[in-house]
Order: structure tokens, then sequence, then C-alpha cells
């Protein structure tokens, strides 16, 4: 079970997610974007979409920060392990704070705004599962651990997650880590597998290239293409 | 001197009856998919009004097209680009649907399946977005013909703008005497402010004939090109979380042939052609500072054909000769740059916009008519074109940023070419004073004359092909690839199953009269040679 939870899940989870964006990306470019549900309700979504996905990147940067940083690199810059405990308990309370309230608003929205609602698949569904069983758990491991220098996972899950890169997988380390670690660090895995398949592929599309690029682009005809081109796969065809 | 070709488009808003064939058959043909319900690429709006979506002309608000900076520079409205990132998780500026209209049917089925009883059963109107009943309370034109003025006709925002300047002098009496319709697509902008917005460079200006779409491939659904766009022609499809505007109708233009709009005008009031302009120039003219001067600064992007430099550049630039030959006879070059009796929608907007419309004379002639006056007569016409003070300053709002001395010039043009043509239809002859009044010379008020009045089809469209050598297969390729009907069990009955020769999804071949024949002796004959036969 340890094995495979620590040391198949990750390589799965990560093969899942890259033949998932080979897949998505040459099959269904078409399908491949933020499915917006902007144009029916903007109010809510004006306040709730930034939180949560402002929040969830300074997430993203906390975990970057948490598993691939050493202690002994912060040792050596001077921070004592209490002081990482409490820049790591209070940004993460923040951000996640900021997640949660976000993501709580955007459920809401979904659920009450009908047209919105009638927008959600059950992808979209199954996904929003996972989301929220990933972020809930990891916020309660941590505030549940936050007394004096709190869980010390730089010595347990830290250590594992690099293990993981040079493909020798310390499953030992996480045999006793408590257990609300251990289900966030699941269902995140099987979240990150999801990522291809559901619409949180768009954040493989963020538009950094926009910073560097002519504001007006400008596109020759393909020569071999001239009119309409053959219906592919992904459009919406007028039958119905 | 970079030059490049671009497909415009003229139109004569005199000749415009409001009948709305162009947005039906634009429809048809293009928009009539669930998640584009709302969506018009084309659309004609009564104005004085709101325009479609409602008050989109009101940039305070929406924030689109371009800005100067205090460097003089051109920035967008919404925007640069680091601001655009920034806010990218939601697009504060973007209009919502019932900024547009909700889209509704209707429940249909309630009138045969409903119980029988007292009262007749209705078909209650059925929200597309929710699927619940709902009260419908505005849509597409629903202040068409003026309809509701007293209520809405203040909130136009051209209408605002002019009370403000006159200090409130203006009353909405106008109304009754002044009304135009103003059809709109796409302009297929110089300076594309909704292409420029588009963080994931899905937009694009084609290079050959400056068509701007959208990359469907490419398009994540940030959405900062409707906000982008000043005239609101880039709609979002709420189906597939994908931007979709105006095509120009590129596989017709490609081989041809008019934009569906066009060809089923029936006031033949559209004109297309090529126009060359210098890429190089562009930038420099939408930075005009003063927005008056932006319609003459668009001019002067403007090449001349005739020019024989202009020529050779064309010829390097790799321009083909038969788009020369198209942009020498272009109604659209002569329209705007010869005539000048064409103007620009909001060049205030510094897009560059490429569909120009020649202003309305009628709502003047109309009026000098219900006074009791000679509507024709030219002297009395080019008073009453001044006396109307403020028809003419509300289309300087919308064509000039405010400038009337262009509309006036236009309009002038217009009056003295009616004043001269009637002088030569009643057998008179005509007052050379009437041409000189406007600059202009009897010939080329009477070309002008063929041009608006006659405009016959082949004048109107000068549309070179996208590759004349291989007109053939074009020609074919203009036809879809597939036959809507043409599937295993549809009507057509195209598919034939999973087996044998014709087996399973295909496309639907055309059969030329060649083939026909092949086939038909392959069919019938005894022996394979007699099949080869010719």
């Amino acid at each position: 079970m340890s094995t495979l939870l620590w040391g198949a899940l990750p390589y799965i989870a990560f093969a899942l997610l890259v033949a998932g964006l080979v897949w998505r990306y040459r099959y269904d470019k078409y399908g491949w974007t933020t499915r917006s549900s902007q144009v029916y309700e903007s109010k809510l979504l004006d306040i709730a979409s930034p939180a949560f996905h402002y929040g969830i990147l300074f997430v993203l940067a906390g975990h970057v920060v948490g598993l691939f940083i050493p202690s002994s690199w912060t040792n050596a810059l001077g921070v004592s392990e209490h002081t990482y405990h409490l820049f790591s308990l209070y940004g993460g309370t923040f951000a996640g704070a900021l997640t949660v309230a976000g993501l709580a608003l955007l459920l809401f929205r979904r659920r009450t705004r009908a047209p919105v609602f009638r927008a959600t698949t059950a992808n979209d569904k199954a996904m929003y599962l996972f989301l929220v069983a990933a972020i809930v758990p990891g916020m309660t491991a941590k505030l549940t651990h936050a007394g004096g220098d709190g869980y010390n996972y730089r010595e347990t899950i830290a250590p594992w997650a690099r293990s993981l890169f040079t493909l020798q997988p310390r499953t030992a380390l996480m045999a006793d880590v408590p257990v609300l670690y251990q289900v966030h660090a699941v269902i995140g895995m099987i979240l990150i597998a999801m990522v291809p398949y559901t619409r949180l592929v768009h954040m493989f599309s963020a538009p950094v290239q926009y910073l560097f690029r002519p504001y007006v682009v400008y596109r020759t005809r393909d020569p071999r293409q001239l009119g309409p081109r053959p219906e592919r796969r992904g459009w919406e065809t007028t039958r119905r | 001197m970079r030059p490049m070709a671009q497909i415009a488009m003229v139109m004569n808003l005199d000749k415009c009856i409001g009948c709305h064939t162009c947005s039906v058959t634009c429809k048809q043909a293009w928009t009539n998919r669930r998640g584009m319900e709302y969506v018009w690429f084309n659309n004609v709006e009564t104005r004085p009004g709101q325009g479609y979506p409602r008050r989109y002309e009101d940039q305070e608000t929406w924030r689109g097209g371009w800005e100067l900076n205090r460097r003089g520079a051109l920035r967008l409205k919404a925007g640069g680009r680091l601001h655009k990132l920034a806010g990218i998780f939601s697009n504060p500026r973007l209009p919502e649907i019932k900024d547009y209209y909700e889209p509704w049917t209707y429940d249909y089925k309630n009138l045969t399946d409903a119980p029988l009883g007292d009262d007749y059963p209705v078909a209650r109107p059925v929200s597309q977005l929710d699927g619940k009943p709902m009260k419908i309370e505005w849509s597409s034109n629903w202040d068409d013909n003026l309809a509701g003025a007293p209520a809405h006709g203040g909130l136009d925002p051209m209408v605002e703008r002019l009370r403000r300047q006159a200090a409130d002098k203006v009353k909405f009496e106008f109304e009754q005497t002044f009304m135009f319709y103003l059809p709109r697509i796409c302009e297929h902008c110089l300076n594309p402010s909704c292409v420029a917005s588009c963080p994931s460079g899905a937009m694009y200006k084609r290079a050959e004939d400056g068509i701007v779409l959208v990359d469907q491939d490419r398009c994540r659904g940030w959405r900062m090109c409707v906000t982008g766009c000043p005239y609101k022609k880039v709609y979002f499809n709420h189906a597939t979380g994908k931007a979709e505007k105006c095509t120009l109708c590129y596989p017709r233009i490609e081989v041809g042939l008019p934009t569906v709009c066009s060809e089923t005008c029936v006031g033949r009031l559209r004109y297309l052609g090529v126009v060359l302009y210098d890429a190089d120039k562009v930038t420099a003219a939408a930075e005009t500072e003063d927005e008056k001067a932006l319609y003459e600064a668009q001019l002067g992007v403007f090449l001349d054909p005739h020019d024989p430099s202009v020529q050779v550049a064309c010829d390097e630039a790799g321009i083909p000769y038969d788009w020369m030959e198209a942009a020498r006879r272009s109604p659209v070059r002569a329209l705007i740059s010869e005539y000048r009796v064409a103007l620009p929608l909001h060049p205030e907007y510094r897009t560059m916009p490429m569909v120009w419309y020649i202003p309305p004379l009628s709502p003047v002639v109309e009026a000098l008519s219900e006074t009791g006056h000679d509507g024709e007569d030219a002297r009395n016409l080019f008073a009453a074109i001044d006396t109307l003070r403020i028809p003419l300053e509300y289309l300087a709002e919308l064509f000039t940023a405010g400038d009337t001395a262009p509309v006036r010039s236009a309009l002038e043009k217009l009056a003295a070419m009616r004043s001269h043509m009637r002088a030569l239809n009643l057998g008179e002859e005509p007052d050379p004073a009437t041409a000189r009044a406007v600059g202009m010379r009897p010939e080329e008020i009477e070309a002008m004359y063929r041009l608006l009045a006659i405009a016959k089809y082949e004048d109107r469209y000068v549309i070179p092909t996208a590759a004349v050598g291989d007109a053939r297969r074009l020609e074919e390729s203009a036809v879809p690839d597939a036959c809507s009907l043409d599937h295993a069990g549809g009507p057509g009955m195209g598919g034939n199953g999973p087996f044998g020769q014709n087996s399973g999804r295909k496309l639907l071949p055309l059969v030329s009269v060649e083939n026909f024949h092949i086939l038909r002796r392959r069919q019938t004959a005894d022996t394979p040679d007699e099949a080869k036969e010719d």
C-alpha cells in the first residue's frame, strides 16, 4: 500500500498529466479554454475569481517553497525553524483562507445563478469535488498542527517529494506522516492527474507571451487551405 | 513604404431601409448555433438609439479602443499588457449577456400538449440560458424605428455628448424629423485593438486581405478582445467558451463573391473592394493628437493604385496583379478617397476602421419637403444642411469625431448629385454652378451617380480572388466539404453504413460531369475494357 501510494501514484499522476496534455493539445485544442461564465454573471465573479486565483497561486508558491527548499538552505540563510514555521503558518493560512473564501463564493455562485449552474457539466462537478477535497484536508492539516513549531513536514514529506525526481522514492518517509497530510497528498496527486481532462487545463495556457509579442498579429493564409477547413473533432455541429 | 491590401466595405446609408435582411441572412449563415443566440455579426441599429449591445459607444464604461498616453503614444484604453494580465481572472469591463439581451425560445410544445380546458394554450417564452420561463424585457432592435425614444432616446451616448455640448438646448424633438439606420459589421480595422488585447495571440489580421479573424484553436476564452473592441463586434460564445466575430465571409471573398450581408442587401447599398495602404504609416496616423484630424490622417494612410511608384512598391511587396487591377477599379477607394463621400465610423477610437459610411441625405430632404420647400433644389438643400444643425452634428459625432466640415461636404456632394441628375432627367440644362459649388466636375457627378444610384452588381463588388490561376479548384472549395444532410441515416442518406465502397461517414464528393459518365460506364459495362473506352 505504501509503495502504491507513495512510490507508484506520483508517477502515474505525472504520466497521466503529461500524456493528457499531449493528447488534449493534439486532439482537443478547440475545447481548451477557460469556459468562462462571466457573460452570465459578473458581479460575484469579479470578487470571487481573483480571490480564488490569486489565493491558489500563492498556495502553489508556498508548496514549492515548502517541498523543494530543504531546511538546510533556510538554516544557511539564518532563518530559524520557528521563524520559518510562523512564516509558513501565517502566509499559508492567509493564502488558504483567500482561496477557500474565493472558492466558496464561486461554488455559491455556480449553484445559485441558474444560467451558470446549467452550464456546469458532470466533469466540472467531479473536478470541484476533488478540488475541495484537496484544499480542505490541506488547510485542516496545517491548522490542527499549528502549535509549537508545527508538524515539521520538511523532514518527511519534502524529502520524499524531492526523492521522486531522482526516481528513488523514499516511501518509508511517508509512513508516519499524520493522516490528514497523507489524504491531502493523495487527493492532490489525483487532482494533478485530472488537470488535462477537466477545465483545469486552462492553467497551462497562462498567456505569458503576451508581454513580449507585438500588439497587432499578422498571419498569412495557408496556401493549401482555401475556403473552410474540414470539420474537426471538438466543433459543435448545428445538429443537436 | 510597406504597402498592404485590405478588403474594405462602404455602406450608403441613404439607401438603407432598415429591413434587417443582412442581419438575418448573416445569422443563418454564421451564428444560428447554441451559444451564439445573442450574437449578431451584422446588426442594423436605428439612430439615434443605443445600439447593440446597449450603449456600446460609451467608452468611459467599456474602455474599448485606443487612447494616447502622456507621451502621445498609443495605449489600449482598457490598460496595458501587465494591467491586462493582472486582471485576467475576471474582466471588469466585460458586457454581460443582459447588456445584449437574454436569448429565449417559446414553449411551443404546450400548444399541442396542453390538456383540454376553457383557455387557449399559449407558448410561454423560455430563457435559452437557464431553461426557465422568463419575461422578455429587451432584445436586439428593441428600439427599432425609435420605439421608446422618449424613454430611451437620451441614453444614446452620442445624444448625451451633443446635449452636454449644447447645454441642454437640444430637446428630443429631432427624433420626429431625423432618423436613419446604421448597419454594422466588424470594421476589420487597420489598427485592431481586439487583436492587440488578445493575451493568447489567437486573433490576427490576415496579411493578404486584412480580414481580422479569431483562431479557434488558440483562443483560450480570456475575453479581453470583447472589451478591446470599441464597436463590440467580438462576441463570446457561451457554449464553447471562445470568441467569435464577423469573418467578412472570407470563404466567399476568397473566391471573389461578396459577403452574405452584401449579397442579400435589398437596398444594394454595400460596396466591397480593395484599398491599398501603407502599413508603416498606420501607427503614426492613429497617434494623431487631434481627434478631429483622425479622418484626414486615415485618408493619408491609403495609397493611390494609379501612382507608378506605388505600383512598383506593391509589386515588390508581392501584391498580385489582379489585386492591383481591383484596387484601381475599387468602388470603395473611389467613394473614400476620390469622391470623399464615405466616412469612417468613430475614428476617435483610433483603430482605423475599414467599413465606411456615406452619411444619409434623405432625412434632410424629407425635413425640407415637409416644410413645403422643393427638397431637391440644390440651393434649398445646401441651406437646409446647414440649418438642420442637429442632424449634422449628430452625424459628425458618429463619423468624424464631431467635426462637421467633412459631413457637410459629403452631404453637399450628395445634394449636388440629386439636383444635377434631376435636371438631366427632366431634360433641363444642369446648372454647372451646382457641381462647381462642391468642387466636382459634371462628369464626376455623373460617374458618382452611376456608382451610387445605378449601383450595378459588378460595380459594387470588385473582389479579386485569392488565386485567379487556380480558379476552378477554388470554385469547388467554396462549397462546404460536407453536406449537412449527408450522414448515415440522415435525410440525404449519403452515408452507406460501415461496409463496402461507400461505407461510413464520408465527405460528399463533388461529382463533375466527367466523373458521372465514367461512373455510369463502369457500372453498366460488361468488360473492363469497355468501361475504359472514351
